[in-house]
């Protein structure tokens, strides 16, 4: 067996290791990409779909139940009668609102802000759909909440990337986001957002009018991360909805 | 287990009891505190360790000849931050829902340090074979805790096993909850997982002396 110790053997060895696992990596990530890419557009589309109530939960309250993935296109294609992309107050024309990455949009100046609307039509009931992108305790989350248009909540969707699971990763639980349904963003004619609160006794959450939803056990950072993308992010497009309806 | 010799059936059976990583060796701490509110995130990780210990442990057992031992510690961390990503990745392009389940996991097998102390202390120095199985041992070891503190957490924390409200209504006051009682909301916070596995080391020592250190 050759000498394991010698330098030149430990730099030959850590060179061949980068280029070999490297390589692995490359070629599959390369492989994979049009599968993930996929995978990631009809995941939007779904939870843009959800938000707006066309969902597969039925009358089980336990779990989310997206649209199937085979469905999820046509379906787009129906519910979703137009989509808009704000900038600085005005619509920006030539722009695909769903191309829009609010990761990065997150990253630029409120001027500079793109700020992508979803208009769906259900029953004859217009939802305004608003993606939202915030930070959680560990990582990033984001959402997907749906107004009428008299800017009441109709659906809310939330992720995450790494909150703890069992405490902050709870946000995409049914029973977190359902408590936004029916809750109203404005408080009299001034806008309130919504706020994730501790102890607001109201753990059935029976009281729409006051502006706030039931915090979670243990995840007081990822509930205020919640409140503060809501309040941010709705606070920009009410001007645009009001123009809109 | 006909299958298996005495001395192989050891790798399996004593990381589960005598020489169990968390409460013995006092290693994979971290997760062990973090993910356990939920009995189903205990079980998620638990399987995951399961397969990423056991081929990992072949994989470096395979390479144990040709690694420098200056950078050995390097080597370990790319083989599993390897193994993890393949998975990740697979899983992300053929079972997509399954891979957002995991996703949060795979930065916290990653750095399990079971992992990289069974990678240093067993499989550098054995063969494939045993190494699998020390892999599937002390990842079943590990899992054990996971599963039980994950159990006693969620249910007095959340009063739910798996998501099933196991003890009535909180909110609707039915069921355990019609006697006033309330679920510990301290049970969801880390310290009580560390002072749930302090109470598992009790037990396991009172009941077996000899695994008690002479100061």
């Amino acid at each position: 067996m050759a000498n394991t110790d010698g330098n030149g053997y430990t730099i030959g060895f850590a060179t061949v290791m980068v280029f070999v696992v490297g390589g692995i990596l490359a070629a599959l990530a390369t492989g994979l990409k049009p599968a993930i890419k996929e995978n990631e557009r009809f995941e939007k589309q779904q939870s843009i779909l959800y938000a707006m109530g066309v969902h597969e939960n039925g009358d089980d309250t336990g779990s989310v139940n997206f649209i199937a993935t085979d469905k999820v296109e046509e379906a787009y294609t129906n519910y979703i009668k137009e989509s808009f992309v704000f900038q600085n107050g005005k619509v920006l024309e030539g722009e695909d609102a769903f191309k829009i990455d609010m990761k990065k949009q997150s990253k630029t100046p409120k001027s500079e802000r793109k700020l992508p609307l979803f208009v769906g039509e259900r029953d004859g009931k217009k939802f305004y759909v608003i993606p939202m992108y915030g930070k959680g305790l560990w990582d990033a989350i984001w959402g997907y909440v749906a107004l009428d248009d008299k800017l009441i909540v109709q659906g809310a969707i939330f992720d995450h990337k790494g909150e703890t699971p069992g405490l902050g990763a709870n946000i995409k639980e049914r029973y977190f986001m359902d408590d936004f349904l029916g809750e109203q963003i404005m408080n009299g004619n001034k806008y309130a957002g919504i706020t994730v609160a501790k102890g607001n006794n109201d753990p059935k959450n029976e009281t729409k009018d006051d502006n706030e939803v039931d915090a979670l056990a243990g995840a007081t950072i990822t509930g205020d991360g919640v409140t503060a993308m809501f309040k941010s992010t709705l606070k920009s497009y009410i001007p645009h909805i009001q123009n809109l309806k | 287990m006909g299958l298996l010799s005495k001395k192989d059936q050891k790798l399996i059976l004593d990381p589960l009891a005598d020489d169990n990583p968390i409460t013995i060796q006092v290693l994979g701490i971290c997760s062990a505190l973090a993910i356990t509110a939920q009995l189903k995130a205990s079980i998620v990780m638990a399987v995951s360790v399961i397969f990423v210990l056991g081929i990992g442990n072949v994989v470096i057992s395979l390479m144990r000849n040709i690694i420098p031992s200056k950078i050995r510690i390097i080597v370990q961390l790319v083989v599993v931050a390897t193994l993890v990503i393949i998975v990740d990745q697979v899983l992300k392009a053929y079972a997509y829902t399954l891979s957002k389940e995991l996703s949060v996991f795979v930065g916290l097998i990653i750095t399990n340090c079971i992992i990289m102390g069974r990678f240093e202390a067993f499989a550098l120095g054995n063969g494939p074979w045993r190494s699998f199985l020390d892999g599937i041992g002390n990842a079943l070891g590990y899992g054990v805790i996971l599963i039980i503190v994950g159990f006693f957490r969620e249910l007095f924390g959340s009063g739910t096993l798996l998501g099933f409200k196991v003890l009535g209504d909180p909110i609707e006051k039915t069921g355990l909850y019609a006697t006033g009682y309330e679920n510990n909301g301290f049970m969801l916070l880390s310290p009580m997982a560390l002072i749930v596995v302090g109470l598992i080391i009790w037990v396991q020592r009172s009941r077996n002396k000899a695994l008690i250190e002479e100061n």
